[in-house]
């Protein structure tokens, strides 16, 4: 018998398994690659496992009745425009109110310098595209966002990251970065930055950062791209003003933002502030994309938005998460180690713990769905550089308030056991 | 003739996307050769399933605990179903590498020296303190693994003293119970074995990881693992390791099909480290390239497989 190099059973399945396409796969979509974090994550959907790894807002408490009227008006007055095309930009009513919203907040956009874009995760999309060839070095928060993850590595970014804490990006940190590829004749693409209620950090960017931040854009002349999901969860403190409206207009920051946390997630309606050639760009890259985001969505968004008072559907949110993130954070006072630190948000939706950095997290995740059926994201999904073993993120805006204590309970028996574990096994070696 | 499969997959074990890629193979290759295909993932709702469709037989498609473990082969023993691949005992006992290992030990046939611990050991009866002498008499570096676990998570190999506790951890995240392996350096041969009263062992395939170790990424990403079928090694080598395959098979008791996963030292020396029950059929797995290598195909051996199928045992 001839030795079959590299053997496979390829040319004989059929076409709806992969095997036949892996050699002809681009190299970027090649690079997604399987791991045993993404398999143990696909477990946490198990009916019996009490899972605080979602992102998920609340929409139970999105009232019927709302609901009904928004879509009557739709049916009645808007039935042909909703089912057409759109412009790729998105509906000019639409992005008058994207306006509205972005003034509430202190930060002043023209209708002509938005794009609105399918939900903020294609905003992200958009801007990576746009900005970064392979290789290209974009600087990040240390954890990042793990859903900006496969944009930076489907267009092969060179991810920098730059360390968290309690008031955001270190921002004297993201400086020396900058010097230090200087040196190497390198000049980042983009800072990436989520300053409100960063997911996964949980952190919030304090004022004197953030202006700091934005001087160091002036200075350097880097683009600065400002992801904020989260500004309006807001359940303590005062707000600070957004990175765009410290820019004050001079060009250097792209604002994201999206419906998806102060309205539904479902709709899949973002958008993206941004400085008028680069907002050229994104349209043709967003035309390529999916020509428009769904009329029909968008159309729901302004309808509700016309009909109803946003803040009270938020203040109606925020009230059931700021219960939910106290819930959380007693439980973790009382079942979590005392040399664990965690996070305390005034808002969004997360937490992020630091364990003992003996006790690996994805580790930990295996016996936590295996021996207590309870689920959280491991913080290695949110760097690009392995680092993040010792962290977690844990979601509390999806679970009752119960089923959050009972979840945390459990991540902290497991975690015991690992102490345990390490206690004993400590010395014997 | 057609007939009405149930293809169990997916199910609650951490190999549980593994398990999905191996089923949709199945379910394609039944399809082809003409049965009627039923779908089904293995969760809370399988007895119920199983139930209502009535099957006339069902292909096992899961791999790790709850259906590679004799679980899933007990339901359908109880529902009169005949199943794909070993019965409940065989899975059992090649499931747990420790008991597998005790057999092939009081049978003859070599496979690395080991101790094994329950979690309880370490933490109630200071099982830790054993370390030295586990370190002495196994010699460095030693593997460390779930006694119950397939696919390769949770595997370490510790090559300092200061290593084992931290392997240890990794392994006890997926099973109560562990083992130390003394560590064999070498190639890695796997013999897929076909048959129940006549057993046929495959040509062997050698797994040739790129990184330093075959762990579970370089598993199941293409093109991370290089597979030769036939493996290039010598005919007497071959040879040997497919009768230690067999005897493997037999020992445990095996039916339908099952994989033997072997290490081929620099002495030329052959050492069994598992047997699986399942084997992974997955579009990078080992027995599909072995199948293959046979001249066989894949959908003329699941085809074969279903034959088999039967109950007790």
């Amino acid at each position: 018998m001839e030795p079959v190099k590299g053997a496979t059973t390829a040319d004989r399945l059929a076409p709806r398994d992969p095997a036949r396409y892996d050699r002809r796969f681009a190299a970027r979509a090649a690079g997604i690659k399987s791991s045993a974090m993404r398999d143990l994550m696909s477990l946490t959907e198990r009916p019996e496992i009490i899972t605080l790894a979602g992102g998920l807002p609340d929409t139970e408490s999105f009232p019927a009745e709302v609901f009904d009227e928004v879509w009557r008006a739709i049916g009645r007055d808007h039935r042909a425009t909703a089912l057409q095309y759109g412009p790729t930009e998105g509906l000019l009513e639409l992005r008058e109110r994207i306006c509205g919203i972005m003034a509430e907040g202190g930060a002043e956009a023209h209708p002509d310098g938005i794009i609105v874009t399918a939900g903020g995760q294609q905003a992200i999309d958009l801007s990576v595209r746009t900005f970064v060839d392979p290789g290209d070095v974009v600087l990040a928060e240390g954890p990042t966002y793990p859903g900006a993850v496969p944009s930076f590595s489907t267009y092969e970014a060179r991810v920098v990251h730059v360390p968290l804490d309690d008031d955001g990006m270190r921002v004297d940190l993201l400086e020396e970065r900058i010097e230090e590829l200087a040196g190497q004749g390198i000049r980042p693409k983009l800072i990436y930055t989520i300053p409100n209620f960063h997911n996964p950090g949980g952190v919030t960017m304090s004022l004197e950062r953030r202006r700091r931040l934005v001087q160091i854009a002036h200075e350097r002349e880097i683009l600065v791209v400002e992801d904020n999901p989260y500004g309006q969860i807001r359940f303590e403190g005062e707000p600070l003003p957004s990175l765009w409206e410290l820019d004050g207009g001079a060009g250097w920051v792209i604002h994201l933002s999206t419906f998806s946390k102060i309205l539904a997630p479902g709709l899949r309606v973002g958008w993206v502030a941004a400085p008028a050639p680069v907002l050229r760009k994104m349209n043709l890259g967003k035309q390529a994309a999916d020509l428009g985001t769904g009329t029909l969505n968008q159309r729901f968004v302004v309808e509700y938005l016309k009909r109803f008072d946003w803040r009270e559907h938020v203040a109606r949110l925020n009230g059931i998460y700021r219960s939910r993130r106290d819930a959380m954070l007693r439980a973790l006072e009382e079942e979590f180690p005392a040399d664990a630190t965690w996070t305390r948000p005034q808002g969004g939706l997360f937490v992020w713990a630091n364990l003992p950095s003996y006790i690996d997290t994805t580790e930990l995740l295996a016996r936590a769905i295996e021996r207590h059926q309870v689920a959280f994201v491991p913080g290695r999904g949110a760097f690009l550089d392995g680092r993040g073993g010792h962290s977690m993120r844990m979601n509390y805006s999806f679970a009752s308030e119960a089923v959050i204590s009972e979840g945390v309970e459990r991540i902290g028996a497991a975690i015991d056991e690992m102490i345990e574990l390490q206690r004993v096994l400590g010395g014997g070696a | 003739m057609s007939r009405r499969v149930a293809v169990l997959k997916g199910g609650r074990s951490l190999e549980r996307e593994v398990s999905l890629r191996s089923g949709g193979n199945v379910e394609a290759a039944l399809r082809r050769l003409g049965h009627e295909v039923l779908p089904m993932d293995a969760d809370q709702h399988l007895v119920r399933n199983l139930r209502e469709q009535r099957p006339d037989v069902a292909f096992i498609a899961l791999h790790g605990k709850g259906g590679e473990d004799g679980t899933v082969q007990e339901l359908l023993e109880i529902l009169g179903i005949p199943y794909t691949g070993s019965g409940v005992l065989s899975c059992q006992r090649s499931m747990d590498k420790v008991v597998a290992k005790a057999i092939f030990t009081a049978e003859g046939i070599p496979t690395p020296k080991w101790y094994a611990f329950s979690e309880d050991a370490f933490r109630e009866m200071g099982a830790a303190d054993t370390l030295p002498e586990i370190r002495e008499r196994l010699g460095l570096p030693l593997v460390v693994k779930p006694a119950k676990q397939g696919s390769a998570l949770g595997i370490s190999v510790a090559h300092e003293p200061g290593e084992i506790p931290r392997a240890l951890m990794t392994a006890l995240s997926y099973d109560d119970r562990v083992l130390l392996e003394a560590f064999v350096p070498g190639r890695e041969i796997a013999v897929s074995v076909i048959g129940t009263d006549a057993p046929q062992a495959l040509p062997a395939v050698e797994a040739v990881p790129t990184g330093d170790f075959y762990d579970f990424e370089s598993r199941y990403t293409p093109g991370a693992t290089e597979l030769i079928a036939p493996a290039p090694i010598d005919p007497d080598t071959a040879a040997e390791a497919s009768r230690l395959a067999l005897a493997c098979y037999e020992a445990l008791g095996c039916r339908g099909f099952g994989r033997v996963d072997l290490m081929l030292d620099a002495e030329g020396r052959l050492w069994v480290l598992e047997l699986n029950a399942i084997p992974g059929m997955t579009d990078t797995s080992l027995l599909p390239a072995a199948v293959e290598a046979a001249g066989m195909g894949f959908d003329e051996m699941v085809g074969r497989v279903l034959d088999l199928a039967d109950l007790g045992g």
